[in-house]
């Protein structure tokens, strides 16, 4: 039979009332309401907060497909975001040339870095793979602090915000819709990868990289095409950031950034949608909740992380099986 | 006409030679056994045919194919599938995942066909599905599909990776000691199922195994290997007669073994 | 200047550069070797070495003055006090994840490191601390060049634990048994080796350096700073990895030659103070590509 969390934990009651689909739809039905009316319950503020969440549901997302399904750990995705939010700060801005269009492009160049960088690396031992990936991280952050066309250090500014059927995104509140929509879609995304050929090829290559060469599967190319689909993930965030706030500057894409994002995917549980979008919003949400802490957020999270790791690797959110 | 032949091939770890000047041959829709004592190099040979380690010379051909230069995957791709000596499933995942793993070579979906569902992706989805359960029946343990597959009794581990290999559609299986640490009923039964694989399905098996009951029973052709070269080549009745290969067994640890049977 | 007298201050710098990366990179190196492990706190390791440094300094400074003997006894107190804190990380963070999978083991080893990062900026406010240590502008003139007291007591330093270091390891039963555990761990543990007892005194070993490292650095540049171990720990992490990941000389190595590089880099028209940490990136994505078993490791075994 197959494992499951203890029954009577809290979590595992909440795993099985997912299981039975009586349970699943109307759930759904409700989240979906709930996201719909949220800034009118919560107001405002909230409102930010939110599609800020909303963004880390999707870089995290990103990652997981990195990190959760083909087990590598990259320590610096933080520059897929960045590729994407200076390719719109450059192009659109810059060039002036349509969101819309400059958006394939920032896709296009994120995939390509994840190419580049992938490429060589990605044959690498696991631990030299994280160093060499953090390496590029600040890499492109130093890139954009020293560079002319990224502004330097003060960045870019004056982003416009893009049309799209004859409506400007806006306000706050189109925002929130406008992440409501990527992370819905990522989600989609990332469950349908998880049930694929090439979802079930990084679950093997994680589990014995010589069995399932022995099977036929090329694991460069396997992980290579993870590091590009997060890189796309990264990118596609990176770009609507960059048209929310209409202004970018290196440090939003800082070695704590990545290392947040990070947090995201491994506290909710990595490799498991619904982990990853919890862990997304503790993330945001908790510095929110625990005002007083202040500085000290990263700590929680980093001591958090640790006794995860220690007693629980698997994530806050259950495991279906072990 | 030899489906897998291979000539000279020589494989030396920092200076010790592990294959010395190795060839022989598998025919096509045969059943041929590798054997000799422990260490003699055997997974070593078969770790140079799939690509796993790269023999400094000699030439490994397989159905028109060099595959010296091929990696892991690309040998599989060209029709070789194996099992591993102490089995390796993928942990954490069924039965029938483990299976539809054999199925990667054969398939293309992508991430977008994946992401878009597009009717193409859906049709070899339910593909694999039934690929797999067929490979799953034929070796009978399709009533387990659903279980995590190293929590299987470990025979019927065996059969899944067997199942596995299957599953890459082969036209050779090479079985690294299938036999290793069943009973004298499954023993019985894996033969059945060796001679199924080159009957029903028209695949050839080259097998590594200490067992010599069953190499006996099953084998076309039979080579031994020791000190990393070919010392015997036959048929089993030869090989039995062969007093080199006797004397290659002799006082060693398993050789009252070859012996006895 | 003239061009002479560029490269020789060059090399000077280079050589106080590299003998910072030296003494870190051997912490990676050696617990690399024994564990096969890349330990991502390191660079934390150093910084609170160096708030160790500063805290021992300041309790002292009263009978010891702020000089050099002051600064002495700190670093020894501090190597000993983070030594300590190495063999805790190591039992409580690192010996339970032996034998979990290597992607857990690095989370682990990353959550250690944002731990002690992060807890130092909560106790300092994220500020510059100065260190405090008054060791004089005094030294000597070659000519054009000006070599400080300070460098080459900071390099004659690192020269000794250096030694001291390879004495140990090449003299020691301990050294002798670190040097078997990180061979075959298994075997040694037959052989009735206390294999946990050597990977700890590894740690404590690793540790101690990079403590020294962090003191000297507080008291070579003045302040401390709770982000002063990311940098230099990828940078030790290159110096490791260029001699060879895993050899000791090869981390000796690795850090001066890492530490010249930076600074005749520095020097390259185009590249200049602000490139410099790319440039060191650049190095260590080239080395780890390329060459990622150094020049002076072992090359890694063959798979399966």
């Amino acid at each position: 039979m197959i494992e499951r969390s203890p029954i009577n934990s809290p979590m595992g009651r909440l795993q099985g009332l997912w299981d039975r689909p009586g349970f699943r739809w109307p759930a759904l039905a409700v989240v979906l309401i709930l996201l719909v009316v949220a800034p009118y319950l919560f107001g405002p503020y909230a409102t930010v907060i939110l599609t800020n969440a909303l963004l880390y549901v999707v870089l995290a997302l990103g990652l997981n497909v990195v990190v959760g399904y083909a087990g590598l750990l990259d320590l610096g995705y933080a520059a897929f975001f960045a590729v994407g939010a200076y390719t719109i700060g450059i192009v659109h801005h810059v060039y002036g040339l349509d969101f819309w269009l400059t958006l394939p492009i920032a896709v296009l160049a994120a995939a390509v870095a994840g190419v580049i960088i992938g490429s060589p690396t990605l044959r690498l031992r696991s631990d030299y793979l994280a160093i060499v990936t953090l390496g590029f991280g600040e890499i492109v952050r130093f890139s954009a602090r020293n560079l002319d066309i990224t502004g330097g250090a003060s960045g870019i500014s004056g982003i416009e915000r893009p049309w799209i059927f004859g409506w400007r995104m806006q306000s706050t509140l189109d925002f929130y819709y406008v992440f409501c929509v990527l992370a819905i879609l990522a989600v989609i995304a990332s469950l349908r990868l998880a049930d694929s050929r090439l979802g079930r090829a990084w679950l093997y290559v994680r589990h014995d990289e010589d069995a399932a060469e022995a099977m036929g599967i090329d694991r460069v190319k396997v992980k290579l095409a993870a590091y590009v689909i997060g890189a796309i993930y990264g990118s596609i965030a990176g770009a609507f950031f960059a048209v929310n706030l209409g202004a970018i500057s290196p440090e939003s894409f800082s070695f704590q950034q990545s290392v947040l994002i990070l947090m995201a995917v491994i506290l909710g549980g990595m490799g498991k949608v619904p982990g990853v979008i919890l862990g997304a919003f503790i993330v945001i949400l908790a510095p929110e909740l625990l005002r007083d802490v202040g500085e000290l957020r990263l700590l929680v999270f980093a001591a958090g992380l640790l006794l995860v790791m220690l007693f629980r690797p698997e994530g806050i959110w259950p495991s279906r099986r072990r | 006409m030899a489906l897998l032949s291979l000539s000279a091939v020589t494989l030396t770890f920092a200076g010790n030679t592990v294959l010395n000047e190795v060839s022989f041959n598998v025919a096509e829709r045969s059943v041929t056994s590798l054997i000799g004592p422990n260490g003699a190099g055997k997974t070593s040979l078969f770790n140079s045919i799939t690509g796993f380690y790269k023999p400094q010379q000699g030439s490994i051909r397989f159905d028109g194919t060099e595959l010296l230069k091929l990696k892991p995957h690309q040998v599989t791709k060209a029709g070789i599938a194996r099992t591993f000596q102490n089995v390796r499933l993928f942990r954490e995942m069924t039965v029938l995942e483990n299976v539809m793993s054999g199925a990667h070579c054969r398939t293309s979906a992508g991430a977008f066909a994946a992401i878009l569902r597009t009717p193409a992706q859906r049709r070899e989805e339910e593909e694999i599905r039934a690929r797999a359960r067929q490979h799953l029946e034929f070796v009978g343990v399709w009533a387990e599909q659903g279980r995590i597959a190293t929590t299987l009794a470990y025979g019927h581990q065996r059969r899944v990776e067997i199942a596995r290999a299957l599953a890459t559609e082969p036209k050779l299986l090479l079985l690294d000691e299938p036999a290793a640490g069943l009973n004298p009923t499954e023993k019985h039964d894996l033969v059945q199922l060796i001679r199924r694989i080159r009957d029903e399905m028209g695949i050839a098996v080259l097998l590594i195994e200490h067992d010599m009951g069953l190499v006996m029973q099953i084998s076309e052709n039979i080579s031994v290997l020791d000190h990393g070269e070919i010392i015997a080549e036959g048929t089993p009745k030869q090989i039995q007669s062969d007093h080199t290969v006797i004397e290659a067994y002799l006082g060693r640890d398993d050789g009252e073994a070859f012996l006895d049977e | 200047m003239a061009l002479t007298d560029i490269v020789l201050q060059q090399l000077v710098n280079g050589l106080v550069l590299g003998s910072f990366y030296a003494l870190v990179a051997l912490g990676y190196t050696m617990v690399f070797g024994v564990v096969k492990l890349l330990n991502f706190a390191h660079g934390e390791v150093y910084m609170v070495g160096g708030f160790a440094g500063f805290i021992v300094l300041s309790l002292v400074s009263g009978t010891l003055g702020s000089g050099w003997s002051g600064v002495a006894v700190s670093m020894v107190l501090a190597m000993i006090g983070v030594g300590f804190l190495g063999v805790l990380i190591q039992k409580i963070a690192y010996q339970p994840m032996l034998s979990a999978p290597r992607l857990s083991i690095l989370i682990t080893a990353l959550a250690v490191s944002l731990v002690l990062q992060n807890a130092v900026l909560g106790l300092t406010g994220g500020r510059y601390v100065p260190f405090g240590a008054d060791l004089g502008f005094g030294g000597v003139n070659l000519g054009n060049l000006f070599i400080s007291y300070n460098q080459f007591i900071l390099v004659g330093t690192a020269g000794v634990l250096m030694l001291s270091l390879e004495l140990f390891i090449s003299r020691t039963q301990y050294g002798r048994a670190m040097r078997a555990v990180s061979i075959d761990k298994d075997m040694c543990r037959l052989m009735g080796i206390d294999v946990n007892r050597v990977i700890a005194v590894t740690f404590f070993l690793g540790s101690g350096l990079a403590a020294a490292a962090g003191t000297m650095a507080g008291a070579y540049y003045g302040s401390l700073w709770y982000f002063m171990g990311f940098l230099i720990g990828l940078k030790a992490f290159t110096a490791a990895v260029i001699g060879g990941i895993g050899s000791i000389p090869g981390a000796m190595l690795g850090g001066l030659i890492l530490g010249l590089l930076e600074s005749f880099g520095t020097q390259i028209p185009g590249i200049g103070s602000a490139w410099k940490d790319v440039f060191s990136f650049s190095i260590l994505i080239l080395v780890l590509v390329f060459k990622p078993t150094g020049l002076l490791g072992r090359s890694e075994q063959e798979r399966m």
